[in-house]
């Protein structure tokens, strides 16, 4: 062989491809102008509202009233009450720092070098705890702030991670117990996610909230925020647990008798066997079903809780701001825009990540 | 003991047996508490609340209510608010995924940028946001007197959309709906051939029947459309479209579309290219391609995310509670605030909810079933 080579397929110039993916045929050609046109006057549009003709301090608010574009001096104004809800004044730094605090947990754990249980377990014990003990106070000189008064962001992110937390390993237990072969215990397993699954989230949240302290006694009832996030748990863990359940119906029965085979025993099995390979294996799920889990934090607004939904709903409830409605939506709507789709991001990204591994 | 602990038979019985022990323990306290709960505020258990008036009214109703209707007609009413918005807001869901599905794997690149941004814009924004942010769009409209004018046909104001609409009375409804129902029938027990024949026929016949009815049995001085007129501070006639349920419909529509639109897509991706280029070799146009391999392969592998997501969204509608529609859930918790009737009440919610579900599930599984490829598992 002489070291002449082929050269490469001529491959689609840039112009070829354009060409290709607007004007194929000529009713493709209209297609591409009339959309174009429509993309064009939706990016002008945006971008002249939020950018071009905004506002943008609270010391020129009154130029608001004859702005054509966004009145960004809303945020301005009513911002802290958005993200901090009703924490005292003083003490909002505490609450931004939990905040971020509970952020670098998340992204850590993103991190693959953290995949271990008891790396994962430790780091958000620690992250959950320090948000708590920062948010709560009443130790290291810090004001003691009940969790009545936590508010906005950070009570978002509160019961996002609380449910997280609580929810995972009541997940774990659940799918176990639904593939035991202990009859009474699979079955009382299986009927306890059907039923969870078939109802609406706001449903438990509400009996949670309600109901619960009705048939409980007085010193087993807890606060009202404390029921809620166990009940929004119990609800995550019924979804997460058959997506548990599904990864370790796809590993090869061969496996789970091989290491009884070994004499290893059923805890062991489980722990090294069988669970890294269900969550290794079901990672686009459980990431989406954490997506879903963050943006459905948003319907305690409606048992009553001040988090950032209803937190923007407060800063345009009544008074001076209260025709700006669009302008603090789309900052709360941008807030987790950022979160949701940052994480799903993450979640394609582990899939093809997974895929290529596969090959 | 540690010998009974060894015995793997022995443990597993001890285990399920205090877990099952555990479990009664558990409901038998809540049932105590509570009943010792009802007895000291003085409620009765049982469901006999259920003939007693409400004494509270709802702002939206398919059939009538009042507040000295019995609670057991405004749950009624609840649950029919829950389905009619859940049932609308499905097929707007799957209308405006269908169409944004498409845009996403159509091969030009506006059309995917567009369709992209929508799905990226819906999908990863909270629904209940999105309801409260529609909501406070359209009660930001004008007040009745500067309603916005549709062209003379509808009108656009704080309290809704006000539409035209026939003047037909419940009577005209069910016959109308009993008329189509017959014809459905007698076209199936044709079947083949004819059935198209009996279509024809049978519409052309209720038509005629109906509009001999129309003309024939109502007032003289009564129209036939009515249409919204602005008397004083409000509208009057024609058909209203509350803000209440045109919010949660909006944002159920945008929100579920942005899913089914991703539904859509996965589905069209995952028929086999080789399939397609068969086709293609087998001389099929493009157009018959789509309609007679591409649709249908694509459809099988859409339907059960497709119930998936059904059954997630009629869960949604709940999430109207937030800017006060009516729906079931709505009525539940109202009642339970008004009476007290606690686990009755919860029970029945819990029915409603279990018989939504299953009812989707059952006719999503029976289309796919109806559907599958003899042959193929």
């Amino acid at each position: 062989m002489s070291d002449a080579t082929l050269a490469p397929p001529p491959g689609d110039s840039r112009l070829a491809y354009l060409r290709r993916r607007l004007f194929s045929t000529w009713f493709d050609g209209i297609v591409t102008v009339v959309s174009g046109l429509a993309l064009l006057w939706l990016i002008t549009t945006v971008l002249s509202w939020a950018l071009l003709d905004a506002v943008w301090s609270e010391e020129n608010a009154e130029a608001c009233k004859d702005a054509a574009g966004a009145c960004w001096a809303v945020i301005d104004a009513r911002g802290r009450l958005i993200l901090f809800g009703l924490y005292p004044y003083e003490q909002h730094w505490r609450s931004a720092l939990g905040c971020a605090i509970i952020i670098a947990t998340m992204g850590l754990s993103c991190w693959p070098a953290m995949w271990g249980m008891w790396r994962l377990l430790g780091l958000w014990l620690a992250g959950f705890g320090s948000f708590v003990i920062l948010l709560h106070g009443g130790v290291f000189g810090l004001e003691v702030v009940t969790s009545e008064q936590w508010g906005g962001l950070a009570l978002t992110v509160f019961i996002f991670a609380s449910v997280f937390v609580i929810g995972m390993p009541l997940a774990v237990v659940l799918a176990l117990a639904r593939r035991s072969n202990l009859p009474i215990i699979s079955w009382m397993a299986a009927i306890f996610i059907d039923t969870v699954r078939s109802l609406p989230l706001l449903t438990i949240l509400f009996a949670a909230a309600v109901v619960v302290p009705f048939v409980l006694p007085d010193w087993a009832q807890g606060t009202k925020l404390g029921r809620v996030i166990f009940g929004f748990a119990l609800f995550y863990a019924a979804y997460q647990a058959e997506i548990i359940r599904a990864g370790i119906q796809s590993i090869p029965k061969g496996q789970e008798e091989a290491a009884q085979a070994l004499g290893m025993t059923y805890r062991s099995t489980v722990l090294d066997i069988i669970l890294p390979q269900a969550f290794r294996n079901t990672l686009p799920s459980t990431i989406n079903q954490v997506v879903i889990t963050f943006k459905e934090t948003s319907i305690v607004t409606i048992i009553g809780f001040f988090e950032v939904t209803a937190s923007a709903s407060a800063a345009v409830g009544r008074g001076e701001w209260g025709a700006y409605y669009v302008e603090v939506y789309v900052f709360v709507a941008l807030v987790y825009f950022i979160f949701v789709f940052g994480l799903s991001r993450y979640g394609a990204y582990l899939e093809r990540r997974s895929r290529l591994s596969h090959v | 003991m540690l010998k009974i602990w060894r015995n793997r038979t022995l443990r597993g019985t001890l285990i399920q047996g205090l877990v099952l022990l555990g479990t009664v323990a558990l409901f038998a306290s809540f049932v105590l508490t509570a009943r010792e709960n009802l007895v000291s505020q003085g409620i009765a258990t049982g469901f006999g609340f259920l003939e007693r008036s409400t004494g509270w009214p709802i702002n939206f109703s398919l059939i009538e209510v009042s507040d000295r209707s019995p609670y057991s007609r405004m749950l009624l009413a609840g649950f029919l608010n829950t389905i009619y918005v859940g049932l609308l807001g499905l097929a707007a869901a799957t209308l405006t995924g269908l169409v944004v599905g498409m845009m996403r794997i159509s091969s030009n690149l506006v059309l995917n940028i567009l369709g992209t941004i929508f799905v990226e814009t819906f999908r990863n924004v909270p629904l209940i946001l999105q309801v409260i942010f529609w909501y406070a769009l359209l009660t930001h409209l004008p007040p009745p007197r500067g309603a916005i004018d549709l062209a003379g046909v509808g009108f656009l104001s704080n309290r809704g959309l006000m539409l035209p609409a026939p003047a037909l009375s419940a009577m005209d409804l069910a016959i109308l709906a009993l008329g189509l129902l017959g014809v459905l029938f007698s076209a199936r027990r044709m079947g083949g051939t004819r059935s198209g024949l009996t279509w024809v026929l049978g519409l052309g016949a209720l038509a005629a029947l109906f509009t001999v009815l129309l003309l024939t049995g109502r007032a003289p001085d009564m129209p036939l459309v009515s249409i919204p007129e602005l008397r004083g501070l409000r509208f009057v006639g024609g058909l209203t479209v509350k803000p209440e349920f045109a919010a949660l419909l909006i944002a159920i529509m945008m929100f579920g579309g942005a899913y089914v639109a991703e539904i859509v897509r996965g589905g069209f991706l995952s028929v086999d290219r080789g399939r397609l280029e068969a086709a293609k070799a087998l001389g099929l146009s493009s157009w018959q391609i789509m309609r007679f391999v591409h649709i249908p392969l694509a459809i099988r592998a859409m339907l059960p995310a497709l119930t998936n997501q059904y059954i997630w969204l009629m869960k949604a509608t709940t999430l109207g509670v937030a800017i006060g529609y009516p729906d079931y859930f709505m009525v539940v918790s109202t009642s339970i605030n008004q009476s007290g009737q606690t686990i009755e009440l919860l029970l029945l919610l819990m029915g409603g909810f279990l018989a939504i579900n299953y009812v989707i599930g059952g006719i999503m599984n029976t289309i796919n079933a109806r559907l599958a490829i003899k042959g193929r598992s």
